[in-house]
């Protein structure tokens, strides 16, 4: 989902012609119907990327819920992104994790590796090297719960690949900044 | 107070200040129009068609600062409104669309007149609600009025299940109604309007860029904005939104700028060192060419949305509050430092901008066989001038020249869609302003296509004797199509010639308004006039030269330093590259 090549219009911004940089936002927003689809639809109504993106409520008493989104884009669209969310009147806040530093991003991941023999004492112990948990297993598969943040996810996919790997989902990220303070 | 949901609707209208509501009924509000029968506070306007009721509510909305209301019903009642409320989300115009939805246990089942309002609302309004129980809709109800006019204004829906209308509820008022999330920042930053200020007096060749947001904050940012560039001697140019906020003949005034602006506002804009956009957003209409916008100019820009500041242009000082209230913390420093501007410098950059004017670019050649529409609007300015005078537009050429040629002293007196550009709008919402100041002139400038497109409301201003009169400026083409094929496509007129056009005169007979035509420009005074002085409804269909183009122009994917002058139209099949052409 990496944003397409800029094209050539005297349109085009000055302002479009920096890095493309990968940011962590978390947004807290009121739990009430149609929120995320609000905040989905400005994505693509604008034409920002999404690279991952969960969402769950995190205070039951206060309504509240929080969405965590990996996008792309120049630092000047990413910061366009977050003012764009902030006008939506269910949004409590938005923070952009990268921009704050420090960040902790963790993704949960269940992947599905079916074979027999060699394969599999293989693939298990690079389970355990990756602290990969068993959460079912039969004659001729495993599920492996893995947790952590996103390259450590891929990394192992990829040696699941030729040990017979049959399918993975993933969580997306979650996402928090260190330290004592709320976002 | 227990009611009904349907009478809870009008309650709390009346409790909001709405005296008036335009709208359409169909089974999914009926009971809201039982209710409304049933009252005598809130008057209904029946349109007839609920584009017509959006533009209307937009027309009253934006001449007399309060909120617009509209009720439709569900299904076709909403999506038909759908173009009014993108065109209020463009322009920051307050709106409260009130939409009949199926009764809840049929939401989801393709149900008759059924439609998702709010998914398809989504993205054309500020927010919208899906009221599914009746102790959510006291509270809704309120909060929409809310979120309408709080911060950046824009279009609220509120989707109310029949049954939601039926059920017995208790109704609370507007009090103590808090908004829990939405709490715009009014008051600029003190720090950066420090700043601000003394960039402004240390500025060699400085320049106020003003649009609709000084309209939007309320006669006192006007007022302000007044005090401050008198105060100042800047010069100030506005967007075609902004009209009137700056009076025409103010003499700092330099006319509108962008696309079809002022040789004078367009070349300040270019050369300036220092830009105060104060309420205005840098839409590529203004900006023309993003990479050569005002190269060597710093830039102050005042909005009440922080997503307008950086969005299309680089900013290097941006102050988020309403302009009210920022202009008002900027005029209270500029006295209290006893700030000055650089007279030497200033008096400069005066000589430069008078030579740009010296230049006459709003000029064109007149005729003593046919009527130019520039002449047009200049008549009907010129004969309407010292009225209590509203003008609305529709969108194209004649909308242009009604910016360039009408000249407006005062806020809240010119309606016209900027953003969206909705050909239709005028109509409706000259009929809108009509309703909100029952005894002012009303003129709808139109093209004969435009006109074509919401003409059914005219049975609309008869029926409420709502005596607007509609000056069709008939060039028998698409004219800002045309113009656009002349510039980009050789002259091949595709599908921009108005064929069989009804007898505008005639049409106004049938249905009951007074039709003037005038083709010589002789008789143009007096057929002016005769519009003015009749109590009816008007259509004037105005007969104009065919060919005229719109100019000046800053050509698609041009600078604002390379405007096409009306002594250049020769030039204007080679003005634009290969480019420019792929633009808008």
């Amino acid at each position: 989902m990496n944003a397409p090549a800029a094209p050539l219009s005297p349109y085009s911004s000055a302002l479009g012609k920096s890095n493309i940089e990968t940011h962590t936002l978390s947004v807290l927003v009121d739990n009430e119907p149609g929120v995320l689809a609000r905040v989905v639809g400005l994505f693509s109504g604008r034409g920002y990327n999404i690279e991952s993106l969960t969402v769950a409520e995190v205070a039951h008493a206060e309504h509240l819920s929080r969405i965590t989104i990996v996008t792309t884009g120049t630092p000047e669209a990413i910061e366009q992104v977050g003012h764009q969310l902030e006008r939506l009147v269910p949004i409590h806040k938005v923070t952009d994790l990268t921009l704050r530093g420090a960040a902790l991003e963790r993704e949960l991941a269940m992947i599905k590796v079916a074979g027999t023999g060699e394969a599999r004492v293989e693939a298990l112990r690079l389970a355990e090297a990756f602290r990969a948990r068993v959460i079912d297993a039969s004659i001729e598969s495993f599920i492996f719960e893995l947790t952590g943040n996103v390259s450590k996810i891929d990394q192992f996919v990829e040696l699941m690949r030729p040990l017979g790997l049959v399918e993975v989902s993933r969580t997306g990220v979650a996402a928090m900044s260190r330290g004592k303070d709320p976002i | 107070m227990q009611m009904s949901g349907a009478e809870m609707v009008v309650t709390a209208l009346k409790d909001q200040g709405v005296d008036t509501l335009f709208g359409y009924p169909g089974g999914a509000v009926l009971p809201i129009y039982d209710a409304i029968f049933q009252q005598n506070h809130v008057r209904h306007v029946l349109v007839r068609h609920e584009q017509g009721a959006a533009h209307a509510a937009e027309g009253y909305a934006r001449s007399s600062g309060k909120v617009g209301v509209l009720l439709v019903t569900s299904g076709p009642g909403a999506t038909n409104a759908i173009t009014g409320l993108t065109d209020a989300l463009m322009d920051s115009i307050p709106l409260v669309c009130i939409t009949g939805q199926v009764p809840t246990h049929l939401i989801g089942s393709d149900a008759f007149q059924e439609c998702d309002t709010v998914g398809i609302t989504r993205h054309c309004t500020k927010h919208n609600y899906l009221v599914r129980s009746i102790e959510d809709l006291p509270r809704v109800l309120h909060e929409a009025f809310y979120v309408a006019q709080h911060g950046r204004p824009g279009p609220v829906v509120i989707d109310i299940p029949k049954d939601v209308q039926f059920a017995l509820g208790t109704y609370t008022g507007p009090e103590n109604i808090e908004h829990k999330t939405y709490k715009p920042q009014l008051k600029g930053d003190a720090a950066k309007i420090e700043q601000a200020v003394r960039l402004m007096a240390s500025a060699q060749r400085p320049i106020f860029y003003t649009g609709g947001g000084v309209i939007n904050s309320g006669p006192e940012a006007s007022r302000l904005l007044r005090e401050l560039v008198a105060a100042t001697g800047f010069p100030i140019t506005s967007t075609l939104m902004g009209l009137g906020a700056y009076p025409a003949s103010g003499e700092s005034w330099l006319g509108m700028l962008g696309m079809h602006g002022t040789y004078e506002a367009n070349n300040a804009m270019h050369d300036c060192d220092l830009m105060i956009a104060v309420g205005s957003r840098f839409d590529d209409r203004i900006t023309g060419r993003l990479d050569a916008f005002s190269p060597g100019s710093k830039k102050i820009h005042i909005d009440i949305d922080p997503s307008s500041i950086n969005k299309n242009v680089k900013i290097d000082l941006g102050i988020i509050g309403d302009c009210a209230h920022v202009l008002a913390d900027m005029l209270e420093l500029w006295r209290a430092r006893r700030l000055k501007a650089d007279a030497a410098a200033l008096a400069l950059w005066w000589e430069t901008i008078k030579r740009w004017r010296a230049r006459k670019s709003l000029a064109f050649k007149t005729s003593s066989q046919i009527i130019k529409p520039q002449l047009a609007v200049q008549r009907l300015y010129e004969l309407t001038r010292g009225r209590d005078t509203y003008i609305t537009t529709e969108v194209g050429q004649h909308q242009m020249w009604a910016a360039q040629h009408y000249h407006f002293e005062a806020p809240n007196r010119w309606m016209t869609s900027g953003g969206l550009g909705t050909m239709g709008y005028g109509l409706p919402a000259a009929i809108g302003v009509q309703m909100a100041h029952p005894d002012s002139l009303v003129v709808d400038i139109a093209g004969e296509g435009s006109i074509l497109m919401n003409i059914q409301e005219l049975s609309t201003a008869v029926q409420y004797r709502l005596p607007v009169k509609v000056f069709i400026l008939n060039n028998e083409y698409l004219g800002m199509v045309r113009q656009w094929q002349e510039l980009l496509h050789g002259g091949r007129y595709s599908e921009s010639y108005s064929a069989a056009l009804p007898d505008f005169v005639k049409l106004a007979d049938a249905y009951g308004a007074h039709g003037i035509r005038c083709s010589d420009p002789a008789d143009l005074d007096a057929a002016i006039m005769e519009m003015i002085e009749t109590p009816n409804v008007v259509v004037f269909d105005c007969r104009v030269d065919k060919s005229e183009n719109c100019l000046p122009m800053i050509p698609s994917g041009k600078a604002h330093n390379e405007m096409i002058l009306p002594d250049m139209e020769e030039d204007l099949q080679s003005a634009i590259d290969a480019a420019g052409k792929m633009l808008v």
